[in-house]
């Protein structure tokens, strides 16, 4: 008898969360849906899209670019040492530059900018929310999807691109730079071997996956911070959300664009 | 005729057709039913205040009224018009409000506070202009335009009221709400707001509802008051008679006694 309530117990447990994984699936998707229908409704804020584009995309290039410039670095020197067992260390400037364009500058970037921007984004909409500035925005005839969200993802759209496309061309300086005062590579060799061995498919590809992921990350600062329960603790608690939702939805879209352009 | 700022014609109801009717109104929150049945009428420039202690669905009463909050059943009605029978923006321009905590938007200035609704209107009023009117209904609440391009954070709390009120009344709204206009005030700001508010209600003309525990709030702005207690309508009539009523509920509350009908720990 305990063992049968014990077995019911557990199944019921996992129908329960089950259901509430479904039920915040469906909350997102229409959040996401209700945010991106704002596109083609005005009115339009282009003040408001300028000041998160300058927040999202001209304050997160700092923290893009170092890490890039590092992990280009650091990607040179393991593919050197990694190539030396094969006699395979000249693939340096090629490895470097499609390694970085394809994959380490979008996924890297993006959950960089994740951890600056989605949680800043959603501790400012859930602090609107708890104090009543939203409702406040409500009643001066303003739709808070459109004041709030919609500029925040299209500054995402807009900005994360770019900010990757920048890290893109660091992060194959940052190998460059190892490559030629470190690992005695020729300046023109390297530069040469990068060009030759990159194709628009690669540049695609990394752009492609850079918008998703400020579609991603700028979306769940949004939806986190929208659905801020009360006080610090739910504030504290939608910022702490939204960082690992953009940065395990990031990883997973990561995977499926990857697929699609393999 | 919309124009600038959209603002709209003051008196356009029908003589005795109330402001503001609810009729039957419910909400509950989960298991927690907060509005059982909520029924009042408010007529066009009539002030009224709604008390009734913490957690008794006052302020979910007025976000009913403004869509904020959904209702679960009930009907809303504005000049005899149910609330949802227009256009959502038009029905929210009727409505300026004050809420507890000012809900300043701490990115913009004061001026861009009060002025929010002008520039952000379908036809924006210019920025020169609605500065210039954001100033003068700064004066209007006592401030003076050096504090126009001040930050809310840079405010203490009764100038964030004032700025607070000085947003509802920016568009001479026909309805104006105010949600614990005193709270967190001294007494001596909290006489000056109670005044400001009976002041603009009169000069503006417009209809109010105001949610306090302040009874000095009450005196002072009331022309009418409502007892929430229970998801319902403990109470309603006019401040005069107040003071005589014989309801225990309200008997306790208007004299903040700890022994009654009203449990004081809920």
């Amino acid at each position: 008898m305990i063992l049968l309530r014990l077995v019911v117990a557990f199944l019921a447990s996992i129908g329960r969360s089950t259901l509430q994984l479904l039920a915040a699936t469906g909350r997102l998707a229409i959040f996401a849906g209700n945010a991106v229908s704002q596109i083609a409704r005005p009115p339009y804020y282009p003040v408001e899209l300028g000041r998160q584009l300058l927040s999202i995309g001209y304050f997160s290039l700092p923290v893009v670019g170092m890490t890039a410039l590092f992990t280009g670095a650091a990607l040179a020197l393991q593919i050197w040492a990694g190539g030396a067992r094969f006699n395979a260390g000249t693939v340096v400037p090629s490895i470097v530059a499609i390694g970085i364009v394809r994959e380490l500058g979008p996924v890297l970037g993006g959950l960089m900018v994740a951890g600056r921007v989605s949680s800043s984004i959603a501790a400012e909409i859930g602090t609107m929310r708890v104090t009543e500035q939203i409702d406040a925005l409500t009643t001066l005839s303003t739709d808070p999807m459109k004041y709030l969200v919609l500029p925040r993802v299209l500054a995402g759209l807009i900005a994360v691109p770019v900010l990757v496309a920048i890290g893109d061309v660091i992060g194959i300086f940052g190998g460059y730079l190892i490559g030629t005062h470190r690992l005695g590579f020729n300046s023109g060799a390297y530069i040469k071997n990068t060009l030759d061995f990159l194709t628009a498919t690669d540049i695609a590809s990394s752009l492609t996956k850079a918008c998703a992921f400020g579609f991603i990350l700028t979306l769940m600062g949004c939806y986190h911070g929208y659905h801020s329960g009360r006080g610090a603790q739910g504030v504290g608690a939608a910022t702490t959300n939204a960082v690992v939702s953009a940065s395990i939805l990031i990883l997973a879209a990561n995977y499926v664009l990857t697929e699609a352009f393999f | 005729m919309a124009g600038p700022g959209d603002l709209l014609p003051h008196d356009t109801s029908t003589p005795g057709v109330p402001r503001i009717e609810l009729r039957d109104v419910k909400k509950r929150f989960g298991r927690n039913r907060v509005l059982d049945g909520v029924s009042f009428r408010v007529m066009p420039g009539e002030s009224l205040v709604i008390i009734g202690g913490s957690g008794t669905g006052k302020s979910v009463t007025l976000k009913c009224i403004l869509g904020i909050i959904r209702r679960d059943a009930g009907q809303i009605l504005l000049d005899g018009q149910p609330d949802d029978s227009g256009d959502r923006r038009t029905f929210l321009k009727q409505f300026g409000m004050l809420f507890q905590g000012g809900a300043l938007f701490d990115s913009l200035s004061v001026w861009q506070n009060v002025a929010f609704r002008l520039r952000h209107a379908r036809h924006p009023v210019p920025r020169k202009e609605a500065r210039e009117r954001a100033i003068e209904k700064l004066r209007r609440v006592g401030l003076g335009p050096e504090t126009a391009d001040l930050y809310p954070a840079e405010l203490s709390g009764g100038m964030q009221k004032r700025v607070g009120l000085a947003r509802a009344i920016a568009t001479d709204p026909r309805i104006i709400f105010f949600d614990e206009p005193t709270a967190g005030l001294d007494p001596i700001m909290a006489g000056v707001i109670n005044d400001l508010i009976r002041e603009l209600v009169t000069e503006i003309g417009a209809t109010a509802v105001t949610i306090t525990h302040d009874m000095t709030t009450v005196r002072t702005v009331a022309d009418h008051v409502a007892m929430l207690h229970g998801g319902k309508v403990r109470w309603f009539g006019p401040i005069e008679d107040m003071d005589d009523a014989t309801d225990p509920y309200l008997d306790q509350f208007i004299h903040g006694r700890a022994t009654g009908p009203i449990a004081a720990i809920r």
